[in-house]
């Protein structure tokens, strides 16, 4: 029975914590070898689109930040959804440590969306559904982090935070259709990316971005988590031994 | 159970007209937001009218915003919101109860005033009527999503500014159909399709907020 794997035991900060500290390595250098791929495929082996010429290599950036600010923030409400109904600590440590990197990729999602809109679109911004509800989902993020922020007990940030991320979540598809319905209204489909097949290359690229910044996401959402298990746990006997370096950490 | 919701209406509309200066204050707020647009943006009367909906809109948002924090921090203060949680009722009613009297102190009377002000915008009347029905339908969902962003931050550093971050992303839907019935009116499109969403929204929030924000009351009374 007791060498039986069980996973809710790292539902345990103290045996999280050196789990974590292993993982990190691993998937911090995936992110690198899938984002160096990545990023080969994407500059130099991909063909040059016929439409949009060079400017179109910015989607191997700017899909995969799209892809990575949709899913943290589900993946958020996941582990508050987790964090209510069990009361778990760990739970809510997650979803904060996630969200300093959704936000990072909402903006990023941003950002290369204005620097391919402006060639593609000849503007820097336009009230597209998608650009929209990107924009409100950044505006999410940012009040989840206010909130957690402004709260002193921990617990307590944890289950606030944890109800305004489920509230949000239901929200999302509401705000993304409502724009999308407000913007068919004023306009037609003028700022629509009128998708050809894509060539191989050209997806195996975004594929392996996707999973750089997969890795990415990961490794630097332990690294977060680790450091506010430290702070959170610091009245703890094992954060103490860790502290020292006599406790069995990562190297063990 | 609906006595409990009627009670907390009663009690809450007691201590509000008690208070008649912060209702005033609101709907002052309202008022001078409005008028600030056409002194920004000059006095066009075909701009103006293209503005009108969006403006009256966004202005009615602020001025619900405004009066949110006050909706649970003065019963916190009491103990009332404590007594309320201990009550035999679900807190989710009492909260429903609290709800529909903040509405009937904000948008309400936001609703009724919006046409006078959207005459200065040269609506035409159809436009107006349109308005304030949105208006009348829209403001509960604004009071019911506010009531989770009050209960939220209650008792927190930066309250107000924490409290706005976080309800007006969750805004956008009511603003959009909002104003959109007005602008299709205007349009001669016809704001059923946009009215009926708002309805939808305002069904939807009613019926959920105010139990998330029970929820929300809950992990602050801890």
């Amino acid at each position: 029975m007791k060498d039986r794997f069980n996973l809710y035991r790292f539902a345990s900060p103290a045996t999280f914590y050196p789990l974590a500290g292993r993982m990190i390595p691993w998937f911090a250098a995936f992110a690198a070898l899938f984002g160096l791929a990545g990023l080969y495929l994407g500059m130099l082996v991909a063909p040059t689109d016929f439409q949009q010429g060079e400017g179109y290599r910015i989607i191997f950036i700017h899909v995969p930040a799209s892809w990575m600010s949709m899913f943290i923030y589900l993946v958020m409400a996941f582990w508050a959804a987790i964090g209510l109904a069990f009361n778990t600590r760990l739970s809510g440590m997650m979803a904060q440590a996630l969200a300093p990197t959704g936000a990072l990729m909402a903006f990023l999602s941003l950002w290369t969306g204005a620097l391919w809109g402006k060639p593609m679109w000849g503007a820097w911004w336009v009230w597209d559904a998608r650009l929209t509800s990107e924009l409100i989902l950044l505006f999410l993020y940012i009040g989840y982090m206010a909130l957690v922020a402004a709260i002193d007990d921990p617990r307590r940030a944890d289950k606030a935070g944890g109800l305004l991320l489920l509230v949000g979540v239901v929200n999302i598809p509401i705000i993304y259709f409502s724009v999308q319905w407000w913007n068919t209204l004023h306009q037609g489909s003028s700022v629509n990316l009128t998708k050809s097949s894509m060539a191989v290359t050209m997806l195996w690229g975004m594929l392996l971005m996707a999973f750089c910044f997969w890795s990415y996401a990961i490794a630097v959402a332990l690294a977060r988590v680790r450091s506010i298990l430290l702070e959170r746990e610091r009245h703890t006997d094992w954060v103490k031994a860790e502290l020292l370096g006599v406790g069995d950490g990562e190297r063990a | 159970m609906l006595k409990i919701i009627a009670a907390v209406i009663g009690r809450d509309l007691k201590l509000a007209l008690r208070r008649q200066a912060d209702i005033v204050s609101a709907l002052f707020f309202f008022i001078i937001v409005v008028s600030l647009f056409p002194l920004g943006v000059g006095p066009e009367p075909d701009l103006l009218r293209k503005l009108a909906p969006g403006v009256l809109w966004v202005a009615a948002l602020l001025a619900t915003m405004l009066s949110l924090p006050r909706l649970f921090a003065d019963d916190h203060r009491d103990g009332t919101l404590e007594q309320l949680a201990l009550a035999p009722h679900p807190l989710g009613l009492a909260v429903t109860g609290k709800v529909f009297a903040h509405w009937l102190v904000s948008g309400l009377p936001l609703a009724l005033l919006a046409p006078v002000l959207g005459l200065q915008f040269d609506l035409p009347t159809d436009a107006l009527l349109v308005l304030t029905g949105s208006l009348l339908l829209g403001t509960p969902a604004l009071s019911g999503i506010g009531a989770i962003g009050a209960a939220l931050t209650l008792g927190l550093r930066g309250g107000g500014i924490l409290l706005s971050l976080l309800v007006l992303p969750l805004y956008i839907p009511v603003l959009i159909f909002g104003a959109g019935a007005v602008d299709a009116t205007v349009a001669g499109l016809g704001g059923e399709g946009h009215l009926s969403l708002l309805a939808a929204l305002t069904f939807a929030a009613l019926g959920f907020a105010p139990w998330a924000s029970a929820a929300a009351l809950k992990i602050a009374l801890e």
